[in-house]
């Protein structure tokens, strides 16, 4: 089947998106990837630590840039100053790389998106010429407007960073991609496969995670299942589910000819 | 002798150095960073020519894993 995920003119034929956080070495962070099947990477951009030796294996080792589509990040900015600096900085360390995640967080205990400062950075990244995937808030209105902007993916919450407690409102999911044309990919909130497969059967054009494979109990596992997760939910989506007959049963069997001692 | 601020922490050199022999002192020749220099990015065609000078505050960032 020919249904590739198209963001900024480039097209992928996985639409699971994984972060690389939180695993327990860069051997179990591959392994994951791998199962995964994801072709777009995230990753984060901090300060070196002077006191470490620079020939320890790295991240970009283990997941090399020219195997896969890294997504620099800026989680951890409250400030559109600061996330436009961490991803000008990335582009720099990755050879002109434009393709970005724009997050700029509200507060540390929700993690929750900061839109104001979110749509000043995104303006100046787009201007800039970076290619800007969004996290956001599930608000069609803010999501229109950072379409508006240039942004090339929105990227709702379907609930708080790292929570793992799944869609909350598909209701708001549904409202934002009836308004924009470019892909909507549920960032943040995913628990489990069944919670990757209900975004894409609502239609989303991908999932992001990363707590939801680092944190199982067997990461690799769990990336193979969101995999499976991904592919059954958008092929039940292409597929279009029959619709919901409400207290209205339908036997699936012939009602012809049934054996029956019961004469109507 | 001369004082640079390198990641928050302060740092001292015999003498002024290129922003490529200050990666080659901190061991990062060759590896993927990228170098903030008082606010401003340092391209990698430049590494050569531009000094490092007293008072600096330079940033030097990696790529690590995250989401």
């Amino acid at each position: 089947m020919n249904d590739k995920l198209i963001i900024a003119g480039k097209s992928y034929s996985s639409r699971l998106l994984v972060g690389t956080g939180k695993y327990k070495d860069f051997t179990e962070t591959r392994a994951a990837l791998d199962a995964s099947g994801t072709e777009i990477v995230t990753v984060a951009i901090r300060r070196t630590n002077l006191g470490q030796n620079p020939n320890e294996p790295s991240l970009l080792d283990a997941v090399p840039p020219s195997q896969f589509t890294y997504l620099p990040n800026t989680a951890g900015c409250y400030t559109a100053d600061d996330a436009v600096r961490t991803l000008r900085l990335a582009r720099e360390l990755l050879d002109g790389h434009s393709l970005v995640k724009l997050e700029v967080l509200g507060d540390s205990q929700s993690l929750y998106p900061n839109v104001i400062e979110t749509i000043a950075a995104a303006k100046t990244l787009v201007a800039d010429g970076f290619q800007v995937m969004v996290y956001t808030s599930d608000d069609p209105i803010i999501a229109k407007q950072l379409e508006d902007i240039g942004c090339v993916a929105i990227m709702p919450l379907a609930s708080l960073i790292g929570s793992g407690m799944g869609i909350l409102n598909p209701w708001n999911l549904q409202l934002i991609m009836d308004r924009v044309q470019v892909p909507v990919i549920v960032d943040a909130g995913v628990g489990t496969a069944s919670d990757a497969a209900i975004a894409m059967e609502l239609g989303c054009h991908g999932v992001l995670m990363n707590t939801a494979i680092a944190g199982a109990q067997n990461p690799v596992l769990m990336a193979s299942a969101m995999k499976k997760g991904v592919q059954a939910g958008r092929e039940a989506f292409l597929a279009g589910r029959m619709p919901k007959k409400l207290y209205s049963a339908s036997p699936s069997s012939p009602t012809a000819g049934i054996i029956s001692s019961v004469r109507s | 002798m001369i004082t640079v601020s390198i990641n928050g922490e302060s740092r001292q050199f015999n003498q002024a150095l290129s922003v490529a022999e200050f990666i080659e002192e901190l061991g990062y020749t060759g590896k993927r960073i990228a170098l903030e220099r008082n606010g401003e990015i340092v391209p990698r065609s430049q590494f050569a020519q531009q000094m490092i000078v007293d008072g600096d505050k330079l940033e030097l960032v990696v790529a690590v894993g995250g989401g």
